[in-house]
């Protein structure tokens, strides 16, 4: 029996990235996943649901389809997220800021909100087996300088919020753990914006020279940190951030260009 | 020396509580306060009780216009505007099974995005001032968690990391103007008043309020406008994109 068969995850953001490499790596583990997104996924890891994060209604649909689908719920990865585009606080609009949020700080307060109830409905399968609730923050939410304002402020509220989450949930004994990875510059869509400006190796290159590691991150790596605090092996883990960063909050950060080169 | 001689502080939220209490000072450091508040009444009053240093303005920080009017409206009347207090915001309560989607976008609404807009609103006066200080009030729940208070440390955490990146932004642009956050653990302001009426297990909401601060009590209005003080001064020249703590010990 795999480590994590029984149980059943749900990946938001599920389709590429981060999420689809975290979705891989749970499914081989042996859970049972669902990828949630608002676009369809390619490489059919899972079973696939249209949802958009922002939606509480698409939450609800979501939440009720699993239930009766999979029959219950132990592993959330809020995921899905945008880098909204390159504004600085001159020129990121009311508009900007707005969507932002909605996305990356609304849709982790909402996914958070539904795993909760969710877990709460279906219980730990077995006293070992527990819940838990992954926010993907990013190095965004630990310093300035990388990534554009109303980024840097919903990842801000996703690393605070998860420590919210991870008291509530222990006060209440409910035996669901939350905890916030900080990425740094891992190769995905993300980045899309600097590839198509400057090529997708030079491109690479240039972001993973500011990494003390001298390169970008590849999904999976931060994949392996998702199903690491999904599983049981970190059962003591609550209400932390963990990052993966190629040690760029280390010490004096080369940083990342706040607009493409 | 006045440590603010000739300085224009634009105070958000200065009708109450920490607001007021830096308003307060900055008039008795030399300086001119504008009082932005959406307390008409109670802000008026204290604009009128300060003196000529002193101006009223409306202002509800949610909307970008009320803010271009402020900043219009200081540099109107006292020529220029070299300080932003952002010290307008909500504390509510509500973890995160019961807070709903509509509490968690207005506490951030108010506390992250007004803040922001504030920022934003000033840069342009700033620049033209010969630069400045911003010093927004997130809190020691953009620090650590609360369990009771999911919207809250979403939004102040929004503030803790937003304002390093105004500082860097307005750094790499050689604005001279410097943004920096406070952390205030629980201050003795309208803010809390319905916490400290609270009876938590045996203590009263204020015995248990102070139990957390190391210190025993809580802080006065007065303690946080005097590091607030420091960072709208000369006095902290160097000193930007920082998280200034102001706790009685709390996260220590």
């Amino acid at each position: 029996m795999s480590e994590l068969s029984e149980r059943v995850a749900i990946v938001t953001g599920g389709a590429s990235g981060i999420g689809a490499a975290s979705a891989r790596l749970l499914q081989d583990a042996g859970a049972t996943v669902v990828v949630a997104d608002i676009q369809e996924a390619k490489d059919g890891v899972g079973r696939f649901v249209t949802h958009d994060v922002t939606s509480e209604a698409s939450w609800k649909a979501l939440l009720a389809d699993v239930l009766e689908r999979e029959g219950r719920l132990d592993i959330v990865v809020n995921n899905a997220g945008v880098s909204g585009g390159t504004g600085n606080v001159e020129t990121t609009t009311v508009e900007e800021w707005q969507r932002v949020q909605a996305i990356n700080s609304e849709g982790v307060f909402l996914g958070c909100k539904y795993a909760i109830e969710g877990m709460k409905k279906t219980g730990p399968r077995k006293p070992e087996c527990k819940g838990s609730i992954v926010n993907i923050s990013s190095i965004a939410g630990l310093i300035s300088g990388a990534g554009p304002l109303a980024y840097t402020a919903s990842k801000g509220a996703v690393r605070l919020l998860t420590k919210s989450v991870a008291l509530h949930c222990a006060e209440k004994k409910y035996a669901i753990r939350c905890n916030s990875v900080h990425p740094g510059g891992v190769d995905t869509a993300i980045f899309n914006p600097l590839w198509q400006a400057v090529g997708h190796e030079q491109g690479k290159a240039f972001i993973g020279a500011r990494h003390p590691i001298g390169r970008m991150a590849e999904p999976p790596e931060v994949g392996e940190v998702v199903l690491w605090l999904a599983s049981d092996r970190s059962s003591f883990v609550t209400g932390a951030e963990i990052v993966a960063d190629g040690g760029i909050t280390s010490g004096l950060m080369r940083r990342l260009p706040l607009a493409a080169p | 020396m006045p440590r603010l001689e000739n300085k224009v502080v634009l105070v958000s939220g200065g009708a109450s509580g920490i607001g007021a209490a830096t308003a307060r000072l900055v008039l008795r450091e030399g300086g001119k306060a504008v009082i932005a508040d959406r307390d008409e009444e109670k802000g008026r009053a204290l604009a009128n009780e300060l003196g000529a240093s002193a101006l009223f303005l409306p202002l509800d920080v949610t909307h970008e216009a009320d803010w271009q009017k402020a900043v219009t409206g200081t540099v109107e009347k006292f020529g220029g505007l070299h300080g932003l207090l952002n010290a307008a915001g909500v504390g509510a309560g509500g973890d995160i099974e019961s807070c709903t989607l509509q509490d968690y976008r207005r506490v951030n609404d108010i506390n992250s995005l007004g803040t922001f807009l504030g920022c934003k609103a000033v840069i342009p006066a700033m620049k033209q001032s010969g630069g400045g200080s911003i010093v927004n009030i997130s809190s020691v729940l953009g620090l650590r968690g609360a369990p009771y208070a999911a919207a809250y440390c979403a939004s102040k955490g929004a503030v803790r990391l937003f304002t390093k990146h105004v500082a860097l932004h307005c750094a790499q642009m050689k604005y001279n103007i410097r943004c920096n956050s406070v952390h205030p653990g629980y201050i003795e302001t309208p803010m809390i008043e319905g916490r400290l009426s609270q009876t938590i297990g045996n203590m009263s909401g204020r015995q248990w309020l102070e139990e957390l601060h190391p210190i025993g009590r809580l802080g006065q209005a007065d303690e946080v406008a005097n590091m607030i003080l420091f960072l709208l001064s000369h006095e902290s020249s160097f000193s930007t994109g920082v998280e200034f703590v102001c706790d009685g010990g709390l996260t220590a």
